[in-house]
């Protein structure tokens, strides 16, 4: 039973790293699985060069959700908004380095939709202000 | 009196093939079965044998294979309307399932019915089945849909309906047993509520037919659903039983082929009952699997039956609370009000998370909101885990799960 909900699976899930808000966020992303009542929030900080200098998220909902957004906001601070957009579900399933099922896809993706979408509302907003 | 035999679940396990496939060595400990239930061999045959044999439409073929069609579709009708004790079969409309059944009369008997300012009464217990037909009705004829409260414990609040009845409701509707908390509602008390202040009833019973006796003239109700599917019969089968007069008054829900006498460019007569309401070639196969089914559960007695899941839940309850001290239990607290479902949470552990380990013990439970999003919120958890029996369900199955849920409880709340 244990082989699957691998020690550091669990260590994200019960501390999940950036765990918080931020004060004054450029991007702020909140997503739901109605399926099963995950919930991620995530909020990024991006300086003039298009890096990611803060990255928080609250939540709640299963192990492979919440450790996956502890995962993925480890891995995109200091990172450029172009490495981001190359980041694809492979990146995410290797950062939990188990077999997800079909079913729990859904869970393990939703902190990258969540990503994609912080950035897409950004772009928008930059847009809108740049006028 | 009928006299109540013990069931054995081991011999009728024998009548189900899933149970000859291996798992990694285990046998499946199949405990989701108010989402659909296991198949026995009989009815995949009654279905394979209608469609190797005399595979072709029903009410149509003059030639010999036709008939015998029409004759197996026709007394599957017969059975449903013997299983739920109906005054006659002509008041059995052969729908695809228990959500068809309430579209059927949310459509037809509702469109005609409901008018502005009207109310209809369903409750938080429900299925979304049994929640957004009204929705969508009460909305485009600007009425009114009210929800009796569910107390702590997992029932109705009968206060709360009497309150909704003093408005005067069209319609009432709810389950005969939830299928989030396998809550058994006092239905022929709710029923004569609702008679009392005016109202028509629909009952849901797609988790009540699998598991017991129903009488739909001792409930005394105006319409009654269930889906084939959770009665051992194949997906696409299911029923709507309503009082003849109210059939015979209410217009077409789909229309097309079979559901006319005769049709003109401009004009239609329409079929009597129930073929006004099976517009189309009708799920033939599903159809005459859900009369073998049905036959099963009868040779089986539902009064065995449902002293076989009374017990179980019983024993369930008792062993999940012995096992998994922690364990958070929703739902009436004992096995004499509710069927076999046990709906519960582990405090450290989400219910997905929960339902994966055990799948890999080949025990298959479900985690979610099981169609009752409105009672997770009135519970306050956004999911739950849900084990849920059947005929061929038993005590090793509930040891299994006790001890495959004590696992994960430590494996995700040691520190």
């Amino acid at each position: 039973m244990d082989d699957l909900y691998r020690d550091e699976i669990l260590e994200h899930y019960r501390n999940p790293h950036n765990f918080g808000t931020l004060s004054e966020p450029d991007a702020v992303q909140e997503l739901a699985n109605p399926l099963c009542g995950d919930r991620i929030t995530l909020m990024l900080g991006i300086n003039d060069q298009g890096t990611i200098e803060q990255v928080a998220f609250t939540g709640r909902g299963c192990a492979i959700s919440q450790a996956s957004a502890s995962m993925l906001t480890d891995q995109i601070r200091g990172m450029k908004l172009d490495e981001i957009a190359r980041l694809d579900r492979d990146a995410v399933l290797e950062n939990l380095g188990i077999e997800i099922s079909p079913a729990r896809l859904k869970c393990a993706l939703l902190s990258l939709q969540t990503l994609r979408g912080a950035l897409g509302e950004r772009v928008a907003w930059q847009g809108a202000t740049d006028e | 009196m009928t006299l109540v035999r013990a069931l054995d679940p081991s011999a009728i396990r024998a009548d189900f093939p899933i149970f000859e496939r291996d798992f990694n060595g285990r046998r499946l400990a199949y405990l989701d079965s108010a989402a659909t239930s296991l198949k026995p061999r009989v009815v995949a045959d009654a279905v394979a044998d209608y469609l190797t044999r005399y595979s072709a439409n029903v009410h149509r073929g003059v030639y010999s294979i036709g008939e015998e069609a029409t004759a197996a579709y026709e007394q599957s009708r017969v059975k449903v309307g013997r299983f739920l004790n109906a005054p006659t079969a002509r008041e059995i409309v052969m729908v695809r399932n228990a959500t068809e059944a309430i579209n059927l009369v949310a459509y037809s008997w509702g469109r005609r019915h409901i008018g502005r300012a009207d109310t209809i009464v369903a409750t938080e217990l429900e299925h979304h089945s049994n929640i957004v037909p009204w929705q969508l009705l009460t909305q485009e004829k600007d009425a009114d849909l009210e929800f009796v409260a569910v107390d702590d414990d997992g029932t109705l609040n009968l206060e709360s309906y009497e309150a909704l009845l003093r408005t005067e409701p069209k319609l009432v509707a709810f389950g005969h047993v939830s299928n989030g908390l396998g809550t058994i509602n006092p239905v022929r008390q709710m029923i004569d509520m609702a008679h009392e202040a005016g109202a028509l009833v629909l009952v849901d019973g797609a988790q009540a037919v699998p598991h017991g006796p129903v009488d739909v003239q001792a409930l005394g109700c105006d319409f009654y659903v269930f889906s084939g599917h959770k009665t051992l019969a194949p997906p696409g089968s299911g029923a709507l039983w309503a009082r003849m007069e109210l059939l015979e008054e209410m217009p077409p829900f789909m229309s097309g082929g079979e559901m006319i006498t005769e049709v003109h460019l401009r004009r239609t007569v329409f079929n009597r009952v129930p073929y006004k309401f099976e517009a189309g070639t009708p799920d033939i196969a599903a159809a005459i699997g859900l009369g073998a089914a049905l036959d099963y559960l009868s040779g089986i007695g539902m009064e065995n039956v449902r002293e076989h899941e009374r017990e179980l839940t019983e024993y369930a309850l008792t062993v999940l609370r012995e096992t998994v001290p922690s364990i958070r239990l929703h739902g009436p607290p004992d096995a004499e009000r509710r069927a076999g479902i046990v709906t519960f949470n582990l405090p450290s552990a989400h219910p997905h998370d929960v339902a994966t380990l055990l799948d890999r013990e080949a025990i298959c439970v479900r985690a979610g909101h099981h169609c009752t999003m409105p009672l997770h919120e009135r519970l306050d958890e956004a999911a739950t885990l849900r084990a849920s029996f059947n005929v061929y369900s038993d005590r090793e199955d509930i040891d299994r799960l006790a001890d495959a849920l004590a696992r994960a409880e430590r494996l995700f709340g040691r520190a």
